[in-house]
């Protein structure tokens, strides 16, 4: 018997994995449904529906770098720290002098690859038409996905604390402050402020709340920490559940009726 | 004399040469395959020969930029090139103008470009270009920035995506012409998902993994100086992908810009399937079947998005002048912009009141910019429901007909502001500033 087959037997092996290597058709249905990774997936599905010139793979790449942005992302986050003092000269030790700096690079390419490849899901979901019925409202949820990604690159954006980003920053947040009715630069804010008792203010506007603060300060780039480590991740994993369920339940990849 | 602006350094050389020499492994793979596929030419020479010729071509060239060649000797985009592609392609009405042309030759001349032959050549042009552009300092200045990168590798990849849809569009169009069954119906048996769906992930994933460490070496991310409030930076941008919409400020004020339009395109995005009701194309590529969405989509995301984050990113310049691609950033340019309001033109120029003098009362003031747009949201869809879209109407019922036309209004109101900015310097159709309200 070899060291192979042996592991393979022992109880050890058989505990994790609980059938025979995937080599016959029987085995290969049940990795599927027993791998918890696995059965996200059906067992069989048509060949044209997983053809790379088909779905681009962009979806899966996309997911792929979710997984990415999380794993460096927690590595970064033993090493950052969000304050005026630290910030900045975090991520420059990170380039200059930390052994595993690479992860910021990678966090970053990745972060940019991201934005792209879920661009290109959604053209290739509209170019093939699956958006149709069906699968209508699993291409809301697709649009809320994109829109969090687009969110969390911005909220990363401001944490290294550099010229590029606080200005980026200020550029993308000066929009909030001509929201209509919440803004004080927007049109319609009047209608809150009545003589004597001002509702919408630059203290009170959208502005102020999207950056904790009249300007981009500190009190920002704690909330962009948050919301671009935690709140948006959590949200972002929820909703890439209920996208892969949906998949799966309205009918699996696309395919012509 | 030390050149501080060198067009040509060595190791930008060095760079050429292996540009090159990855160019010519792509045209050798491209030769091998022409000559398994392609057969012989009309006269009996291969096609292949034909290739053969570019691939040595391009070997000999990266050998040559690895040999240093002398001043003098190397390959540049040449000047009068450079000359005239700022003085003629240095302004947005042109560059959006291409992009739309662009956009209607795609798809008007489909089955040509499509060709691999032809599809191949114009990838070819568009590297040598690139590594023509390379030899120049401005260019290299913006392509180079290690946040621009990856837009570069986007647009490459957006048309090589873009080249795939239309060939496999064309080809289910022809077949559902002529009665065959779609490319997606022909050997469609199922598979298990183990091995076939999860050794392609298993590969995907391997490749991602080596191309973003590789990425991460190659290219460091960028980082400037610490944040300082005091010390702004000309010109300011946003993040890239919202560089469209920073873009829209020249022709919008913020409300509109950077809250309003952003709502409506993800309203509009959101409401795409509840409002296309055609039922043909769906989960197989098609033109033909879906010309109204396809080409809607298509203008929306390539000329109004993606063609306008690279104006925002490549194009824009100190101030937010337009700059050519070989164009130094002078933060001096000054452009004049003398651009009136609709009011203005209503009340002086038609009006013959002389400036100043005026309606004081903002509404009356406003009314004909008011009445046009209340016209074009309210009174348009209506119109366009009883004539030209009758069938939509028909088809859609109100509610259903009415979001979609006044999403169309709403896509359309970008390209029509920056006709009228370009051919009248028309700034705002309602300008009530006392409100903020201008549009």
């Amino acid at each position: 018997m070899s060291v192979g087959d042996y592991i393979r037997n022992s109880q050890i092996w058989k505990s994790v994995f609980r059938h025979p290597a995937p080599t016959d058709r029987r085995n290969r249905v049940v990795v599927m449904l027993t791998n918890f990774f696995l059965h996200l997936h059906p067992v069989s599905i048509k060949q044209q529906g997983i053809a790379l010139s088909y779905t681009w793979c962009m979806g899966g790449i996309t997911f792929f770098l979710f997984l990415v942005e999380t794993i460096t992302g927690v590595l970064l986050m033993f090493y950052y720290r969000p304050t005026l003092e630290w910030a900045f000269y975090d991520i420059q030790a990170l380039r200059d002098v930390q052994t595993l700096g690479i992860m910021r690079e990678i966090h970053r390419w990745a972060a940019h690859a991201m934005v792209i490849t879920v661009w290109l899901h959604m053209y290739r979901v509209f170019l093939t038409g699956s958006y149709k019925p069906p699968r209508e409202f699993n291409w809301v949820i697709g649009v809320l996905l994109l829109v969090l990604t687009l969110l969390l690159s911005f909220t990363g954006y401001l944490l290294p604390w550099d010229q590029l980003a606080i200005w980026a920053i200020t550029v993308g947040s000066n929009m909030a402050k001509a929201t209509p009715g919440l803004g004080t630069e927007g049109p319609g804010f009047q209608l809150f402020n009545t003589s004597g008792y001002e509702l919408i203010t630059n203290a009170s506007d959208a502005k102020f709340l999207l950056l904790g603060g009249r300007f981009v300060g500190e009190a920002t780039l704690n909330r962009f920490y948050i919301l671009h480590c935690v709140a948006i991740p959590l949200v972002v994993s929820g909703l890439i559940a209920i996208h892969f369920w949906r998949v799966r339940k309205d009918g699996g990849i696309s395919q012509p009726l | 004399m030390l050149n501080s602006h060198p067009d040509l350094t060595a190791s930008v050389l060095i760079g050429l040469g292996w540009y090159y020499l990855i160019l010519f492994a792509m045209n050798m793979w491209w030769t091998v395959r022409s000559f398994k596929h392609d057969g012989e030419f009309r006269n009996g020479v291969p096609k292949a020969a034909f290739w053969s010729v570019v691939t040595s071509l391009l070997l000999m060239t990266s050998a040559y930029h690895f040999t240093y060649p002398p001043d003098g000797f190397l390959i540049q985009m040449p000047l009068w090139f450079k000359d005239f592609f700022n003085a003629y392609f240095s302004n947005p009405v042109l560059y959006f103008l291409l992009t739309i042309v662009g956009l209607v030759f795609m798809i008007a001349a489909r089955e040509w470009w499509i060709k691999p032959t032809v599809a191949w050549t114009l990838l070819n042009l568009s590297l040598l270009f690139m590594g023509l552009s390379l030899t120049d300092y401005d260019f290299r200045q913006i392509v180079g920035k290690p946040d621009n990168v990856p837009i570069v590798a986007m647009l490459f990849i957006v048309a090589f995506f873009t080249w795939i849809y239309f060939t496999r569009a064309v080809d289910n169009d022809r077949r559902i012409a002529e009665g065959r069954p779609l490319f997606e119906q022909e050997d469609n048996e199922k598979v298990l998902v183990w091995p076939d769906l999860v050794y392609t992930e298993l590969i995907c994933m391997v490749v991602l993994t080596a191309v973003l460490i590789f990425w991460g070496i190659a290219l460091q991310a960028p980082l400037e100086e610490p944040a300082s409030s005091m010390k702004t930076p000309n010109p300011s941008k946003a993040p890239w992908y919202f560089l469209g919409l920073q873009e829209m400020l020249v022709y919008f004020d913020p409300w509109l810009a950077g809250v309003v339009l952003p709502s409506i395109i993800l309203g509009g995005l959101i409401a795409v399937p509840y409002i296309d009701f055609n039922k043909r194309g769906n989960g197989y590529y098609s033109f033909r079947e879906r010309s109204f969405a396809v080409t809607t989509y298509l203008f929306g995301f390539l000329p109004l998005w993606v063609a306008l984050i690279v104006l925002g990113t490549f194009l824009r310049g100190p101030n937010w002048n337009f700059f050519g691609i070989y164009e130094y950033w002078d933060v001096h340019k000054v452009e004049a912009a003398t651009n009136k309001n609709l009011s203005q033109f209503f009340w002086e120029n038609l009006g013959g009141i002389p400036k100043g003098s005026g309606p004081s009362d903002i509404l009356l003031r406003e009314s004909p910019g008011i009445l046009l747009v209340i016209g074009y949201f309210a009174a348009l869809p209506p119109l366009l429901g009883l004539t030209v879209l009758r069938t939509y109407f028909a088809r859609m019922g109100v509610i259903r007909f009415l979001v979609f036309s006044n999403l169309i209004l709403w896509m359309a109101i970008l390209p029509i502001k920056m006709l009228l900015r370009w051919s009248f310097s028309l700034k705002y159709i309602v300008g009530i500033p006392e409100y903020f309200f201008n549009i």
